[in-house]
């Protein structure tokens, strides 16, 4: 067995074999997107459930694309297009899940801890799509996938998260992942968008973006979520850009073998600048393709897939 | 005249009791006299008088029915969570005869006929001595000030705006003169919503691991500085309601050494736990102000044992299960504390070697009724016979179905706490009897 518990809810919950298992299968998984039938039927019949309480087409997108061409039964409800309302509790929703007998249940839920609660009370399995600034585990095992593929063993290798760490829960399942795996992890933002408190996780904290990229291999750059700060926060778009956006100027004084990540969607010209989102260092892309294998690895993980069956990657 | 739990006559005595009065218990064996509602004589040892109906007190603690400066009671407003009739049975199941009620009911206790409405309930329901507070503002709403004279006469005891800061510091600064000449406190509900914003727990190393909005403790320091010193300037008495940090401990030590006139309360939840209980995203650790630092803990459990904090309150504030059983973030705020405030006082005060089970009585009665003139919580001759029979060495197991409170959103469900009420007597009557 790779994963031991029936659930994926955080990076803080796996360990560093399991993570790497994961990956293993989800390498094999990416090595069938270049056939040209590229399903596996292991969720024939089996219903999974896209539960997605907050807005996100991206990852909502990358959940369902694994889950079809892991040939599952798929339902999607969403907060606007459901019955789920704001005022019913989790407990009702979950209540109600239970009753439909699904399989398997991806949540994006704009509290923390709402997956948590989920897993607790359902028989299924249930994948953390997202619990409010908690945890994103699957952004965080495609995004630890994406720098293996570059570095290989993460050990002492240094990343560099920037942005508004306080509202990310990206940079959170980054931190516990590769921590695990021995990386050295660095925060960086304005000190408004950095909770203190995350130091005591292991990591270094520092406000100045030149120091905190000097030695850098993996510059993973935050969405700024405009939406979520009032102005009293940062002084505004221009500021930040210029303080801490990621620049052709300050990718030039990288090493060169750093590459720059970013989860999506990115506001150009505010945390990352045009050239370089489009430019050879990012691995954007391989992002976003790393991110399907790593969903259908723990959909096929979670249902009892078999690892042997799946063939060498 | 042999006693009887079911007809209390209107004389009697307690015997073979510990007496617990004025921050000591007595060392020896003594008896509480009753008649006509109030304590006739006491003393260790066996009482002198004869033919008069003795209820053996087993070796129970006997200490002055414990005086709550902070409850919320929901009535009028919110029924499906507490009304005064179930608050005042979770009272004297708590060992309490008095309460003070917070105004923050829907609407606001904030004119002379919401005073006397409650009063009446509590005489109603006949089982605590119900002490309201007035709002400061209309509606609390923080402009303007309500008519304190008209609730004072009324019977209000203070005024607060309590569930809500009073963000104003020149309406704060008017209250404080205004209530003082009526003599009667101002109690702050001190957070400045400016610095703690959408927080929903203490802001620090567990707010930021589990990605929750963090209350900074500066939300609360400033606010009770601020507040300190328009006491200051006014010469007047400003209560601080539930200190949790240990930077207003420090700013109400200093206050105190000044000679002003600040008191301050604390409650069983921020001297007990802190901000790591909150790592299961349960609801039930959801209080404001939050659970905080292992050393903010220690600094308010120090206060209380050394004065700097007066008393202890158990800001009560139920909800339904139907609202606790949203997500941390969406809950409200606010646990329950009457039925286990005694409880956790012995287990993590007195238990811990903190302070000794006389001082926690006084901060639990003597003192809460002396700083508000509340009648009660005394155990002398001539006093009102307000009195509760514990054991301080019961244990027994919290469970959401062993509450009088019509909500069961302790903070304590599940943990084993040592010290539980046998009964509760108010004005000579019985209130509350534990099932043996
Ligand atoms: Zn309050």
């Amino acid at each position: 067995m790779i994963l031991k518990n029936k659930d994926v809810l955080g990076l803080e919950e796996l360990s560093a074999e399991e993570i790497l298992g994961v990956l293993e299968i989800a390498s094999r998984f990416r090595a069938v997107f270049d056939r040209p039938v590229r399903s596996v039927p292991i969720m024939r019949g089996r219903t999974v459930v896209n539960f997605f309480h907050e807005p996100s087409t991206r990852t909502r997108i990358s959940f369902e694309l694994a889950e079809k061409r892991l040939s599952a039964d798929i339902v999607n409800f969403s907060s606007a297009t459901s019955s789920f309302s704001k005022g019913e509790t989790l407990r009702d929703t979950a209540e109600n899940l239970a009753a439909m007998k699904i399989d398997m249940l991806i949540i994006r839920h704009g509290s923390a801890g709402a997956a948590h609660y989920l897993a607790k009370v359902l028989e299924c399995s249930v994948i953390n799509a997202g619990d409010g600034a908690h945890e994103h585990p699957t952004q965080g095992l495609l995004d630890i996938m994406t720098m293996r593929q570059r570095f290989g063993d993460l050990r002492g290798k240094k990343v560099t998260i920037i942005g508004d760490i306080s509202h990310s829960r990206v940079a959170r399942s980054n931190i516990w992942g590769l921590n695990k795996l021995g990386a050295e992890v660095t925060l960086c933002g304005p000190p408004t968008m950095v909770p203190g408190g995350l130091a005591r996780l292991g990591v270094n904290i520092e406000y100045d973006l030149k120091k905190a990229v000097a030695d850098a291999d993996v510059l993973n750059v935050l969405r700024i979520q405009l939406e979520r700060h009032s102005s009293k926060s940062f002084p505004g778009n221009r500021e930040y850009h210029r303080m801490y956006g990621i620049t052709e100027d300050v990718v030039r004084a990288l090493k060169p073998e750093a590459i720059v990540m970013h989860p999506g969607p990115m506001n150009r010209d505010v945390e990352i600048s045009s050239e370089v989102a489009d430019g050879p260092r990012q691995v954007i892309l391989d992002q976003v393709a790393n991110g399907v294998a790593v969903r259908m690895a723990l959909i096929y993980l979670l249902s009892g897939g078999d690892p042997g069956a799946l063939g060498g990657g | 005249m042999e006693w009887s739990w079911q007809r209390i006559p209107s004389e009697f005595l307690v015997t073979d009791v510990k007496l617990c009065r004025q921050g000591k218990l007595g060392k020896r064996k003594g008896f509480l006299h009753i008649r006509k509602g109030r304590i006739e004589g006491l003393g260790v040892g066996a009482p002198t008088a004869e033919g008069i109906p003795a209820l053996d007190g087993d070796g129970l603690v006997c200490a002055p029915g414990l005086v709550d400066l902070h409850v919320h009671f929901r009535e009028p407003g919110h029924e499906e969570k507490e009304t005064v009739a179930t608050g005042s049975r979770a009272a004297a199941a708590g060992g309490y005869t008095s309460v003070v009620t917070m105004p923050n009911t829907d609407p606001a206790i904030d004119n002379t006929g919401m005073i006397r409405y409650l009063i009446d309930r509590g005489k109603e329901a006949g089982r605590c001595r119900i002490h309201p507070t007035g709002a400061i503002s209309p509606g609390r709403e923080g402009q303007g000030m309500t008519e304190f004279g008209d609730m004072v006469s009324a019977g209000a005891v203070g005024f607060t705006d309590d569930g809500s800061p009073v963000a104003s510091g020149g309406l704060m600064s008017n209250a404080l003169k205004y209530a003082d000449v009526l003599g009667v406190p101002i109690i702050t509900h001190a957070e400045d919503r400016s610095i703690v914003g959408k927080g929903c727990m203490h802001a620090g190393y567990w707010s930021a691991r589990l990605g929750m909005a963090g209350m900074a403790r500066a939300g609360e320091d400033t606010a009770v500085f601020r507040d300190v010193e328009l006491a200051r300037a006014a010469g007047a008495h400003l209560h601080v309601a539930h200190v949790s940090t240990k930077g207003v401990v420090e700013i109400i030590r200093r206050a105190k050494n000044e000679g002003l006139r600040i008191t301050a309360e604390a409650t069983p939840h921020h001297f007990s736990l802190d901000h790591s209980r909150c790592r299961g995203y349960s609801p039930l650790f959801k209080m404001n102000p939050p659970l905080r630092e292992p050393d903010d803990v220690n600094a308010v459990a120090e206060g209380l044992a050394d004065g700097t904090l007066d008393c202890i309150a158990t800001d009560h504030a139920p909800h339904t299960v139907t609202e606790k059983e949203h997500q941390f973030d969406q809950a409200p705020f606010g646990v329950t504390g009457l039925e286990t405030a005694l409880g956790v006082g012995i287990t993590y005060l007195v238990n811990t070697g903190v302070m000794d089970l006389g001082r926690l009585v006084q901060c639990m009665s003597e003192t809460p009724a002396r700083i508000f003139n509340l009648p009660g919580g005394r155990l002398e001759e001539g006093a009102e016979a307000d009195f509760v029979l514990f054991d301080p060495t019961r244990k027994w197991k919290v469970v959401a179905d062993g509450f009088q409170s019509r909500s069961d959103n302790s903070a304590y469900l599940g943990e084993t706490l040592i010290g539980r009420v046998a009964a509760t007597f108010r004005g000579g009557r019985l209130t509350w009897r534990a099932e043996s």
